[in-house]
């Protein structure tokens, strides 16, 4: 518990803050704490916290993505053409080529960062219009409905009938559970994830230590380009078309909800049940708030609130609440 | 020694932009050796130490060989596979990293990607630490240690793996006594064992100590390799400079002049006990003992940094309780503290800009705009008062040399003109001359009114420095001293006991 408290003080902070935030839901509002809400929230934001995975690996290398979540409208365009060329395609095929778009997307990025010397933020401003434009340009801003139909429809991979009506799980958050598990397994265990901890923490001392950079670059934008790509195909999965302004101003949100997890703007810190967390409070306030019939307007303002005050109360530090203060310095 | 050199340079050359950090220099060490690499700030050692280890590429003509092997081209990576290990002078070690990840860092750089192996980096990590006769705690995120911590894992990730060569640029810069001790009995056992040692240090006592043979640089060029056997301080010093400095006790009666800064019974509890001492008009107090003697945070109190539990603080005659370090240097207070590099200077800016951002006010002119010009004067007589070797005062700071940024933090601090200044450990990693350039400018301040606290580890350097000695063991002041009736060498005795 205090060793849990002391590697992941934020991740730690987070969880008392929704814990607390679900059980005043659950006494202000019937609603919220009922199967099939939950569940709902649970398939809803699948997409965002594939998302926040991909984005976490970038921000632990020390870098920024803006353009990850046009880059998904982008792999949803070219994967309707793809699978219209070559007869209709399935999930295996499907998740292939959209996590390979969004990983060329990506490495785009990564070869512009480190070819031209160009911070991140830079590059992926321009990315983000650049293929925004695009995007715009070569389909006229025209919405698709013919998708794949196993595209399109909705697998359930769980039901079950509440006193509310259906509760049940469908494929992206499975698919959700799975980038979970690739990039926890990836930053935690393998040692190209610590080698991207290390790049993001210190990047002279990850040179002279021998770490490539290049390969750091491309390994971290290239993996929140894959994610990008899957989050895209499970995104139309559920809404059932591609709309090329669909996804704009998303990554903001997403962006926003990874910091708020703990992951540190300029390198070296972040953890997947942070995303997870960082995710789900903002999702759970939305939902609150809808339950409580407040005005959709006040949803942002609101996120925005807890975001500030999570960020201005980081320095509060929780382990030492448990832990017997260090008697001086050994 | 065998004949086989395990370094084997010829014409090594390094510009940075206008600066010649290196003029065609050669550099041999013998296998097993303990070579020492010598000579003032900015002379070139660190620079050297990274055209060996594949971080910067040497101009063209440079021929380079290392344990018999010819290269064209060194990368850290080729270095690494190479037997070479490096302790850096500025660390590069891992904030946000655990210090078992830290030390062990060898083992996530596996040549294929693969899993990390955590039991192994705890087993490897231990057994470096143990080498070094040092406990840390693994799991403790490295940025929560302390600066002699955290080289203390520095060094034990050199001693990591099967290093055949190792460079140490300034290890026992932050070390206490105790420690280098402990390091330098490391360095011997190493050469016995065949590794090859490359040292470098400002505390010559330590060269001469450690060394089998001393390489002395001195502004990029090569002096000369001398044989430590027969070497003394003062020969030493000249080579390096090519001036010759005298040491001798400095202080003088200040008794009569009145207190400027008075405590009494400060307590801040697990840190110091009981504090009480007066800091007079004009006098260096010496605050001397080891780490943990509470020394840096009693200091941290006294600028407002932490609250005291008990006790209070008198600056000229007038109780003060500081909210925060802002109100300690209205007051008159500043502090060069001890882990200068991480707090002190903010590294991308320009060294002028650094120089003169404690100061602001002084240089603003009428309508509260920076005056180019003052700032320009400021800085051009910091530089010249210090002996600062920069190329020009636009370039950014992180391109100085370990011991010239040192300087110009202090210059910073010194520039504020305080009532009390607090030197924490100020000549960590500063060369000799500098050293007596610092302290020539204390006594200046000094003569000037100002009381001074000099905090070091170096019993030597208070002693000399110094016109009373108080001595802290254990969060208490354990005893005081004259340094005109006590001798070098009882102190000594005193405080390493
Ligand atoms: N990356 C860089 N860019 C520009 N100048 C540099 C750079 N690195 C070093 N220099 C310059 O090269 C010279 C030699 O620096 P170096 O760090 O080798 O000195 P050093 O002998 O290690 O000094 P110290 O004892 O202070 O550590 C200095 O004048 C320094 O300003
Ligand atoms: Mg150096």
């Amino acid at each position: 518990m205090r060793n849990f408290l002391r590697s992941y003080p934020s991740e730690a902070k987070l969880l008392v803050v929704l814990l607390i935030l679900c059980t005043l839901l659950a006494f202000l509002t019937p609603d919220f704490l009922t199967l099939v809400n939950l569940t709902s929230l649970l398939n809803n934001n699948s997409v965002n916290v594939i998302w926040a995975v991909g984005l976490l690996v970038v921000l632990i290398a020390g870098g920024i993505d803006i353009s990850f979540a046009v880059a998904a409208s982008v792999v949803q365009y070219i994967c309707v053409y793809v699978f219209a060329a070559i007869g209709g395609g399935n999930w295996a095929i499907g998740l292939i080529v959209a996590g390979g778009l969004g990983m060329s997307l990506g490495l785009i990025n990564a070869f512009l960062i480190h070819q031209f010397r160009i911070i991140s933020i830079v590059v992926t401003i321009s990315t983000f219009n650049a293929f925004f434009g695009l995007l715009m340009f070569i389909t006229s801003g025209r919405f698709l409905y013919n998708l794949p139909s196993w595209w399109s429809k909705a697998v359930y991979l769980w039901e079950k009938e509440t006193p509310q009506g259906w509760a049940d799980i469908r494929l992206p958050v499975a698919v959700m559970a799975v980038c979970m598990v690739a990039t926890w397994f990836l930053i935690r265990h393998t040692t190209t994830g610590r080698q991207l901890y290390a790049f993001g923490d210190n990047p002279e001392g990850a040179r002279r230590a021998g770490i490539s950079i290049g390969l750091m670059q491309a390994i971290a934008f290239g993996w929140c380009g894959m994610m990008a790509g899957i989050a895209g195909l499970m995104q139309a999965n559920i809404t059932k078309e591609v709309v090329p302004m669909a996804l704009i101003g998303r990554e903001l949100d997403v962006l926003a909800a990874v910091v708020l997890g703990g992951a540190r703007l300029g390198g070296g810190r972040g953890s997947i049940l942070g995303c997870f967390l960082g995710v789900a409070l903002v999702a759970v306030t939305q939902n609150g708030l809808n339950l409580l019939g407040v005005s959709p307007y006040a949803f942002k303002m609101v996120v925005g609130a807890i975001i500030l005050l999570a960020i201005s109360t980081s320095n509060l530090d929780l382990a030492r609440l448990v832990t017997p203060r260090r008697k001086g310095r050994e | 020694m065998t004949s086989a050199p395990a370094i084997h340079l010829r014409h090594i050359s390094k510009v940075f932009g206008g600066v010649k950090a290196l003029q065609d220099v050669d550099f041999d060490v013998g296998m097993g050796e303990v070579h020492c690499l010598a000579g003032e700030n900015g002379c070139g050692k660190s620079t050297l130490i990274k055209i060996i280890t594949g971080v910067y590429q040497p101009e063209p003509g440079a021929e380079i060989e290392i344990f018999g092997q010819r290269y064209a081209q060194i990368t850290p990576t080729v270095a690494r596979k190479a037997g070479i290990a490096v302790i850096w002078q500025d660390l590069a070690l891992f904030a946000e990293m655990t210090v078992a990840e830290n030390i062990a860092f060898e083992a996530v750089l596996g040549n294929r990607p693969r899993r990390v192996r955590h039991a192994e980096m705890r087993r490897d990590a231990t057994a470096a630490l143990d080498r070094l006769g040092v406990h840390l705690d693994l799991d403790a995120r490295l940025g929560t240690l302390p600066i002699a911590e955290r080289q203390m894992v520095a060094i034990a990730r050199a001693l990591v793996g099967e290093a055949r060569l190792i460079f140490m640029d300034e290890p026992t810069a932050s070390l206490t006594q105790t420690e280098t001790d402990a390091l330098l009995s490391v360095v011997r056992t190493l050469s016995a064992q065949g590794v090859t040692v490359v040292f470098v240090s400002h505390r010559l006592a330590e060269v001469l100590e450690i060394a089998n043979r001393v390489t002395v640089l001195r502004d990029g060029r090569l002096v000369g390799v001398y044989l430590a056997e027969g070497m003394t301080q003062t020969r030493l010093t000249e080579l390096m400079t090519g001036k010759t400095f005298d040491q001798h006790v400095a202080a003088q009666d200040t008794a009569a002049s009145e207190p400027v800064l008075e405590v009494q019974g400060l307590t801040r509890k697990g840190e110091f006990r009981d504090i009480s001492f007066a800091l007079r008009r004009g006098e260096v107090l010496g605050l001397t003992g080891l780490i943990g003697a509470g020394r840096t945070e009693l200091a941290h109190v006294l600028f407002g940094m932490t609250r005291p539990d008990a006790g209070t603080v008198t600056l000229d005659g007038r109780p003060v309780r500081f909210r925060s370090n802002r109100d300690a240097v209205a007051a008159g207070i500043a502090y060069v503290s001890e882990d200068r590099l991480a707090l002190g200077l903010i590294q991308p800016q320009s060294i002028s800009d650094n120089a003169v951002l404690a100061v602001l006010k002084k240089i603003t002119g009428g309508a509260g705009l920076l005056s180019d010009d003052r700032q320009e004067g400021l800085v051009a007589h910091w530089v010249r008062e210090l002996g600062v070797k920069i190329g020009k005062p636009g370039d950014a700071m992180n391109t100085l040399s370990g011991g010239n940024q040192q300087k110009l933090v202090l210059a910073k601090w010194l520039a504020t003109q305080p009532k009390v200044l607090i030197l924490d450990c100020p000549t960590v990693g500063v060369d000799v001359g500098a050293r007596a350039g610092i302290f020539r400018i204390v006594r200046d301040l000094a003569a000037q009114g100002l009381g001074i606290l000099l905090i070091s580890d170096e019993v030597t350097e208070v002693h000399f420095n110094a016109d009373r000695i108080l001595h802290m063991a254990g969060g208490r002041i354990v005893g005081e001293y004259d340094p005109r009736q006590t001798r070098v060498e009882e102190l000594e005795a005193a405080v390493y006991a």
